[in-house]
């Protein structure tokens, strides 16, 4: 912008404050969070985590694109966010080295071989953990205890519920998140945290985390309610496990959730079923993340299908 | 107060308080005026005078003969200059007249003088308002005698008046509503004797309380006038693109215009309040359309305000009258700040259907590089024509053409509340218009 010029350009010529770097941001801030509860119940497995998996997303995201041949965007914050999120949603005993393998494919192939920002069809922290889930399900499913560290007795909540129909939990450790689990996905008390600050910076849409932990407590109060000793019950399906996570920080990923307000009721709906079956009946004792993946693959059909009714007709 | 509003739509800054209380002051006829042949959506004039001729002020001197196009009038005094090419803030190059102002505002006798309203047939009075080159003053600069000329078949029931003034910064329309209430009032009822309609709705923002108070006085004697018609006020949510006809229509009437359709095909007709105040002038004063008001704003400004404006005069002429320049203008926008058009220079004409000029200083153009689409939603959420901005751009940017047609880009406004709350900054309007382009090509 040099000093004497008149500028031309097409309308509009004011804009809202709401800019993609800022939403990147506010997604960075709500992380804070789930970051400072890992932190404190996986100490220093947590903090070598994250910085693994936030260095090697934006190394990854960066060489990936000099590779292309495409602009360098790593300034924009998005790699950051999926590198956080990846960190999140492994066990804190996962080798460094896997680590950085599931990196790569969160931003190399889940993202940057689809297009980069905006194309990818998958959440790439969510495909990352798949292939890792795929590939090293031993060490994707090796819990540590919270605060010892303690490897030997670890086993998630749901876990115990799955395998030895253990429902006998405290639900304040279950909400401050002082249970096995995932790095991040352990304290509800700093995901709903995060997710108050997202709702309230308008940053994700309400919807979804709506239809889909409303959803999954609708099927979990019905199921318990019929069969108390087998299915625990909603609250504890929604503080266990990676619920809260999956439905504020995974499925409202704007990128691969749809773009119609119709769709994205459908879209956290259908999360929460597949949650629930899979959690309830399926083989495993958690669902979220291949319930938010198949959603994803659904997400232009049902871009599609939802379309708004033309004007006037 | 109960207001009325349509689906999506945004919330802008209003950004009118610099405006909002200046009072509408004339400005001086300048010096020379340029006068463009086109200031219609239809046909552009051919001039009726010659280099040299003498002018007065009113005097016909630009018309067409076809059906969709409205003559122009000189707005001064004084002697031709010379017909050429002249800058108009809309069209680009267009032919126009120079006239030399002699300051005597000598004026052009009428050849039939003004009657009473009452006396008059709607096809006397379409004929007036053809004859004064009145024409939409909302931007679109419609013709308004083709607009009140309703073809065979058609019936109309109902009249809006447009109070609504959306747009961002301008305040001209809010001035007139306030000041010039009566006029404004006589003209409603002269359109409702051309079209005989049978419900009359005068609709404004809520934020222009001054206009509301003023036109309420008003409706009992509107209602008496127009026995039989029903005559109301309707407050509307102050909201973006609230002005939009078929926003208005949808708000009052809760009725959608059909793709494709004009408000007559559902039995309405949508006039602009600066209208009513010219058709008001043209029978009732028999003074053609040779000035009108404008909102002069924007922080490079020294005196923001509202004034009334003779056609043809030059914008560093106008900026003389509200105490010049503070700063050197980044942006010059003839509009509103969502719709308008910047210019590139400040010797461009003011033109009938010119609401306002924006002089932006360097801190408030913003200016953005376009980032990737993230797919938020944020443009569908708030589509009032319920389109899928982000699909439409993402099938024209990689030129999938056969999928553009399923996404109605011609049902578009050109609103541009998409790529405001874009937050990649994406020009989602000109990918729009790209595939309206595409879509008539195809047809």
């Amino acid at each position: 912008m040099s000093e004497d010029k008149i500028y031309l350009s097409p309308g509009p010529h004011m804009f809202s404050n709401v800019s993609t770097p800022r939403m990147m941001k506010n997604v960075i801030i709500a992380l804070i969070f789930p970051v400072i509860a890992s932190i404190y119940f996986f100490r220093w497995q947590a903090v070598i985590l994250i910085s693994v998996a936030v260095t090697s997303c934006v190394i990854f995201e960066a060489a990936m694109q000099a590779l292309m041949k495409r602009k360098i965007t790593v300034t924009d914050g998005s790699a950051v966010v999926t590198g956080i999120l990846f960190a999140m949603v492994i066990p804190p005993s996962l080798p460094v080295w896997t680590c950085v393998l599931g990196s790569f494919v969160a931003i190399g192939l889940s993202k940057q071989l689809f297009g980069g920002l905006g194309l990818n069809i998958f959440n790439p922290a969510l495909l990352g953990r798949a292939f890792l889930m795929a590939a090293f399900p031993t060490y994707m499913t090796r819990w540590n205890e919270p605060l010892t560290l303690d490897t030997v007795t670890g086993a998630t909540p749901l876990g115990m519920v799955k395998f030895s129909h253990n429902v006998d939990v405290d639900y304040r450790d279950l909400f401050t998140g002082n249970v096995s689990g995932s790095l991040g996905e352990t304290s509800a008390l700093a995901l709903i945290a995060g997710g108050v600050y997202l709702l309230a910076t308008r940053t994700i849409d309400w919807r979804i985390p709506l239809s889909y932990i409303g959803t999954v407590c609708v099927i979990g109060f019905i199921s318990n309610t019929i069969a108390p000793s087998e299915y625990p019950g909603a609250l504890f399906h929604v503080l266990a496990g990676g619920l809260l996570i999956g439905a504020l920080y995974m499925a409202t990923d704007p990128v691969t959730s749809p773009v119609t307000k119709a769709g994205r009721w459908v879209f956290g709906t259908g999360c929460g079923i597949i949650t629930i079956i899979i959690r309830l009946w399926g083989g495993l004792p958690e669902g979220v993340m291949y319930s938010i993946l198949l959603m994803n693959a659904l997400t232009p059909l049902l871009n599609r299908a939802t379309r708004p009714r033309r004007y006037g007709t | 107060m109960l207001t009325k509003t349509f689906h999506g739509g945004i919330h802008l800054s209003e950004r009118k308080d610099s405006t909002v209380d200046k009072k509408i002051k004339s400005i001086l006829p300048p010096k020379e005026i340029f006068l463009s042949l086109r200031q219609n959506i239809g046909a552009p004039n051919k001039p009726v005078v010659n280099a040299g001729d003498p002018v007065k002020l009113g005097q016909l001197v630009g018309d067409s003969e076809a059906f969709i196009s409205s003559p122009v009038h000189s707005p001064v005094s004084g002697k031709i200059k010379a017909i050429k090419d002249v800058y108009n803030p809309t069209y680009g190059k267009c032919p126009s007249i120079i006239i030399e102002n002699d300051g005597k505002e000598e004026i052009f006798k009428p050849q039939n003088a003004p009657k009473n309203v009452k006396d008059m047939t709607p096809e006397e009075l379409i004929s007036v308002i053809r004859s004064s080159g009145v024409v939409g003053l909302g931007g679109a600069a419609f013709p308004t005698h083709v607009k009140l000329n309703i073809p065979e078949g058609k019936e109309i029931n109902t009249l809006i008046i447009n109070g609504a003034e959306c747009e961002p910064y301008l305040t001209c329309d809010h001035r007139l509503m306030a000041e010039k209430t009566d006029e404004i009032i006589k003209g409603i009822f002269i359109i409702f004797r051309i079209l005989g309609v049978k419900n009359i709705f005068i609709a404004i923002e809520e934020n222009k309380m001054s206009a509301i108070f003023a036109i309420k006085k008003f409706i009992p004697g509107l209602r008496e006038r127009c026995a039989g018609a029903r005559v109301e006020m309707i407050v509307l949510k102050t909201k973006y693109p609230q002005g939009g006809e078929k926003q208005l229509i949808k708000s009052i009437l809760k009725k959608e215009v059909p793709p494709g359709k004009l408000p007559l095909d559902i039995g309405v007709v949508v006039q602009n309040v600066g209208t009513c105040y010219s058709v008001y002038q043209a029978v009732h004063e028999g003074k053609p359309l040779i000035e009108r008001c404008i909102t002069l704003t924007g922080g490079c400004l020294n005196e923001p305000g509202n004034f009334l404006i003779r056609i043809g005069t030059l914008l560093s002429e106008a900026i003389n009258a509200c105490g010049g320049l503070k700063e050197k203008p980044a942006k010059i926008i003839s509009g509103g700040p969502m719709m308008g058009v910047t210019q590139f220079s400040l010797d461009i004409p003011v033109i009938k259907g010119m609401t306002g000029v924006i002089f932006l200083s360097k801190k408030e153009s913003e200016l953005f590089e376009e980032l990737p689409c993230i797919r938020c939603g944020k443009c569908v959420d708030i589509c009032p024509v319920n389109l899928l901005p982000t699909d439409i751009m993402r099938m024209t940017k990689y030129s999938r053409w056969h999928y553009i047609e399923d996404l109605h880009a011609s049902d578009c406004l050109e609103c541009g509340s998409c790529a405001y709350i874009c937050p990649s900054r994406i020009p989602l309007v000109q990918y729009i218009k790209l595939a309206k382009q595409k879509e008539m090509e195809k047809r």
